[in-house]
């Protein structure tokens, strides 16, 4: 089974922050991280390969120093890493992204399973996935929390509900999008860290995949952010005073009306 | 591209301190930009010698986009039942749809249906679209797609609201990759520009730590997939006129590659905490899992739920449905009561918008008082005790 | 402090650092509770290729030396001393046969031990031989083709969990020290089997055990080494490990000051955090510097002896004594540190202390280390 695996790049995004004041990021201390959901992506390309043979290709998008997460990657299992790399691809919203990144996949070779991670955690949209297999014309599943099967070519596997989950078949070549519930992804073993550190990273910029200018990047996104701000908060902070008798009398009849 | 003109840059490394990804640096008194730029467009605005500026080609607009009018919402039905989304998409729906003085459109896709449609109206439909056919039994991204996507060409609504379920977040962006225009995922905020008519999506972003206002200036529909429990539904009016519009799909968009051979429904955690009137919430101030038992004790004695900061959860002293937040649930109930939970911003933004909030804990500088309508700074173990004690002498 | 570690020596420590804080640190409180082998987690780490760290290539491993080891068990041994302990034993057990075995036993136990899916462990001590080896009682004795051993070994870490025992015994009582030879037994060998799991006060999550030997029958080839050859690979294969345990101290004695500084900066006592407060600063600055101190003679020591086999044996005292009983005092601090809170299970640190005792008893006392380098400057000094 070959498996295409997309990962990106992304700000550790609990440390994220915006300054109300002067509505500017901080980002001291925030470090570059594979996206989470990613992660578990790459672990389950690896358990398939493991079982079934095959190789796992990583793929992501985003500015030279992306390679990085590939290496983890690697480090991790994958055979083989691509890097779409491109300043006029700054600016993407999903539906450019999901072109540029059709358009890689395209020029990589055969497929028989993409995987992604349910969403990125900087962005959280969950688009790419369901995106990208429109772009290729492949089925595919989202939220995908176990592989139960393979055979004739067919993936069985169960999709996360909101009210418990379904049992799916999905044909080969498809798509999923995976949740953290797949699997504990592994730590990279040492062979894997010195193969990633000397592997050559095939790296394709905009020409190489023959992308419409007009496609990619700003230009063809189909979104734009206007404005970013620190999320306002309402709290009307009555602190309750006295001793811990007298707060808990005074809470209780306020809260009357819900008691 | 990031164009820096030279002669007006003063250097005073604003845009440096500004740029999140390291992009911009000072070098010789001029700002020069690198490759991890991603255009986000801070700089520009932070720039007070207007040195800096975004060079894009001119977006050429959709050509028909006058032509797009109206505001279609996707009505998700699934084991019977209409989700209760479809009802708060129809609250904003038709405040948006008043506004553009245009119709509100309901989509409903599924099986054996009787009187969703109906439903659909009494909540604020003008007109539902409904295809009730076994091929929708089971919800699968193909199919459910293909219809949409259908009536969208058809109708040419200028802008398509769905929910920000998993059902929702899965199919929506096959429709709009189909429809070629932008889509913008799990809004919180949504409003209508007068002079344009473009639709202001907001939506948290980085955990939660950012909000973020999208558009979608250039292609129609304008679509955004929408937070449940976010938006407030309408009174039902069982009076209200609507056409109820039978769609007739073309057959060979019924075909799915994906095959659905069971949904399970699984046993949901006793209360569900997105439902109730009131819920109790502990975090990491508890200290252990045995302070949970004191948390459903207060929970028991005001006939609320219980819910959990993700610390808590992450520590493994509750189950993860039990979670609010960012990456939990988001809730908004009468009365939520948070009990050792410090506030981070993570998890107030899963329950923030709940009518009463009452926060205990020890620290007078939690961030958790700054949402609280009431606060108790002081040790939960002694101060809720004496509060179940008090409720139940209240109610004798 | 930056120790100019090769990028290799690098990626031994991240890889380490990310089982450590991913694996090993989320589940200690509960492995220790219920005084559970971490099997999972010795999974976890053979499959990140770190139990060949010190076996050659030819036989499958990464090629290191000792230093290598250290690097990778300075941060288990942050993360849970049990757990680490665990993995240092399996090297103990190894190192034997790397010293003194043939050939042919290289090829047969190194592949596996190498990469994980074999544990060993090493048998040395006896009711009657603690710190004084001379009184063993274990006996092989050659029967045709085969070894046969009888008695019992006391207290030996991976009972029960490892595969490849490399075991003492008696082969001629008359010779003394020169008269114990060691053998591989493997788990599955008739006549052994093992005693009850031991009740520890720290490290619970390892497992201490009995080994009883009833007349066990092993091939003749098992002998590892010549015969009489026992003690010298004991105290060489001590040599080698004994840095490994010191680093345990580093680490563990890190941990404590870690969990002690975080606690110091949020604790709030007379209205400001306790770190401002000059006695706790004095502690905290102690803790810090010995801590350092150790890690910088644990890595020398570790690469002397790399560098230098015919000359361990002072180095590696020297630097188990050192860093265990900082990691004793450093513990023991981080719980004052801490009050009352610092005694209670729900932190960590009380597991801290408890887990640090035993580094001043096992792989050779702190008296009998200080006897070892009191030897070797009393020859250095006659030369």
């Amino acid at each position: 089974m070959n498996i295409i695996v997309c990962v990106k790049q992304v700000p550790d995004a609990k440390d994220v922050r915006l300054d109300p004041k002067t509505n500017t990021m901080a980002r001291e201390g925030v470090e570059s991280i594979m996206n989470p959901f990613d992660r578990h992506a790459v672990e389950e390309a690896v358990r398939l390969k493991e079982q079934h043979g095959g190789t796992v290709t990583v793929i992501s998008m985003g500015p030279p120093q992306a390679e990085a997460v590939l290496r983890d990657a690697v480090a991790c299992g994958a055979d083989e890493a691509v890097l779409v790399s491109d300043r006029a691809f700054a600016g993407a919203d999903t539906w450019a992204t999901t072109y540029t990144l059709g358009k890689a996949i395209n020029k990589t070779g055969s497929y028989d399973l993409i995987l992604c991670g349910k969403q990125a955690i900087d962005g959280d949209t969950a688009q790419v996935g369901p995106g990208l297999a429109k772009r290729l014309n492949i089925p595919y599943v989202s939220y995908v929390r176990k592989i139960t099967g393979f055979e004739n070519n067919v993936l069985t596997l169960h999709r996360l509900m909101d009210d418990g989950y379904d049992e799916i078949e999905l044909p080969l070549p498809g798509l999923l999008t995976v949740v953290k519930e797949i699997n504990v992804p592994r730590v990279p073993s040492l062979k894997g860290k010195m193969k990633a550190k000397s592997l050559s990273i095939k790296t394709l910029n905009a020409a190489d995949i023959d992308a419409n200018p007009d496609s990619i990047g700003l230009p063809g996104s189909t979104t734009q952010v206007v404005k970013v701000f620190a999320p306002e908060f309402k709290g009307e902070r009555a602190m309750l005073e006295g001793t811990v008798d007298e707060q808990v009398e005074q809470l209780v009849n306020k809260l009357q009306p819900y008691l | 591209m990031l164009r820096i003109d030279i002669e007006t840059c003063i250097g005073c490394g604003v845009c440096e301190e500004v740029c999140t990804f390291g992009a911009i640096e000072v070098v010789d008194s001029v700002a020069v930009v690198n490759e991890k730029c991603t255009l986000c467009g801070s700089c520009v605005d932070s720039c007070e010698a207007g040195a800096l500026s975004i060079e894009a080609k001119e977006k050429e607009l959709q050509t028909d986009i006058a032509e797009w009018s109206g505001i279609m919402v996707y009505a998700e039905f699934r084991h019977g039942k209409v989700a209760p989304v479809s009802y708060e998409l129809l609250g904003i729906g038709r405040r948006l749809a008043d506004q553009q003085k245009v119709p509100l459109t309901a989509v409903l896709l599924g099986s054996s249906m009787d009187g969703a449609a109906r439903e659909l109206v009494s909540y604020g439909a003008d007109t539902v679209f409904q295809v009730d056919d076994s091929a929708l039994e089971f919800f699968t991204d193909e199919i459910y797609g293909n219809i949409l996507e259908d009536i969208v060409r058809v109708q040419k609504p200028e802008v398509v609201l769905a929910g920000a379920t998993a059902i929702g977040r899965s199919f929506i962006p096959l429709v709009a990759t189909a429809l070629a225009t932008g889509l913008t995922a799990d809004c919180t905020q949504l409003a209508i520009r007068e002079e344009d008519g473009v639709l202001l999506q907001t939506r948290p972003a980085f955990g939660g730590n950012i909000m973020a206002t999208i558009e979608c200036p250039f292609t129609r529909p304008q679509m955004a997939t929408v937070r449940p429990r976010v938006m407030k539904a309408l009174m039902p009016d069982s009076d209200r006129k609507g056409e109820i519009i039978d769609f007739k799909p073309d057959p060979a968009r019924l075909q799915s590659r994906v095959k659905v051979l069971q949904s399970v429904l699984e046993e949901q955690d006793q209360v569900n905490i997105t439902e109730g009137d009131i819920i109790v919430a502990g975090g990491r101030g508890l200290d252990n899992e045995k302070g949970f038992e004191l948390i459903k004790q207060l929970a028991g004695t005001v006939g609320g739920a219980v819910g959990a900061s993700r610390a808590a959860v992450d520590s493994e002293w509750i189950a993860y449905p039990h979670q609010v937040g960012q990456t939990g649930k988001t809730v908004n109930p009468k009365l939520y009561i948070a009990c050792g939970i410090s506030g981070a911003i993570q998890h107030v933004v899963g329950m923030q918008s709940s009518e009463t909030i009452v926060a205990i804990n020890k620290d007078p500088d939690a961030p958790i008082f700054d949402v609280a309508t009431y606060g108790i700074v002081g040790d939960l173990y002694e101060v809720v005790p004496k509060l179940i004690d008090k409720i139940k002498e209240k109610r004798g | 402090m930056d120790y100019f570690l090769t990028e290799e020596q690098q990626m031994i420590v991240d890889i380490s650092r990310q089982i450590t804080d991913e694996k090993i640190i989320p589940q200690r409180a509960e492995l220790d509770e219920k005084e559970e082998f971490a099997t999972e987690i010795l999974k976890d780490i053979a499959q990140a290729d770190l139990f060949g760290l010190y076996i050659p290539e030819e036989y499958g491993g990464f090629g290191g030396s000792c230093f290598e080891v250290v690097l990778a068990l300075e941060q288990f041994g942050r993360g849970c001393v049990a757990v680490a302990t665990s993995f240092a034993a399996s090297a103990l057990g190894a190192y034997p046969i790397l010293l003194s075995g043939s050939e042919e036993m290289k090829q047969k136990y190194m592949p596996d031990v190498a990469s994980g899916k074999k544990r060993a462990a090493f048998a040395l001590t006896e009711a009657n031989a603690g710190s004084d080896a001379s009184g063993i009682q274990t006996t092989a004795v050659l029967d045709g083709d085969e070894w046969v051993l009888n008695g019992t070994k006391q207290w030996i870490t991976n009972a029960g969990e490892a595969q490849i025992y490399s075991v003492v015994a008696i082969t001629d009582k008359s010779k003394g020290a020169r008269g114990a030879s060691m053998f591989v037994v493997e788990d599955t060998d008739p006549g052994f089997s093992f005693g009850p799991k031991e009740k520890k006060m720290g490290i619970r999550a390892s497992a201490t055990c009995e080994l009883i030997f009833k007349d066990c029958r092993i091939p003749k080839d098992r002998l590892i080494g010549r015969q009489g050859l026992g003690f010298i690979t004991v105290m060489k294969t001590l040599d080698l490990s004994r840095p490994g345990i010191a680093i345990l101290g580093v680490g563990l004695g890190q941990a404590a000051l870690d969990e002690a500084v975080t606690y110091a900066k949020q604790r709030v006592q007379f209205g400001k955090p306790i770190i401002s407060f000059q006695a706790i600063q004095h502690m905290l600055a102690d803790m810090a510097i010995e801590v350092e101190a150790s890690r910088a003679l644990v890595y020398a020591a570790a690469k002397h002896i790399a560098a230098h086999p015919k000359d361990m044996s002072k180095a590696s005292s020297m630097c188990k004594v050192f860093a265990t009983d900082m990691a004793m005092k450093v513990t023991t601090d981080a719980v004052q540190v801490l009050g009352g809170y610092g005694y209670m299970r729900e932190y960590p640190v009380e597991k801290m202390m408890r887990d640090a005792k035993i580094l001043q008893i096992y792989e050779g006392t702190n008296q009998i280390q200080r006897n070892v380098v009191g030897q070797e400057l009393n020859k250095e000094y006659t030369k």
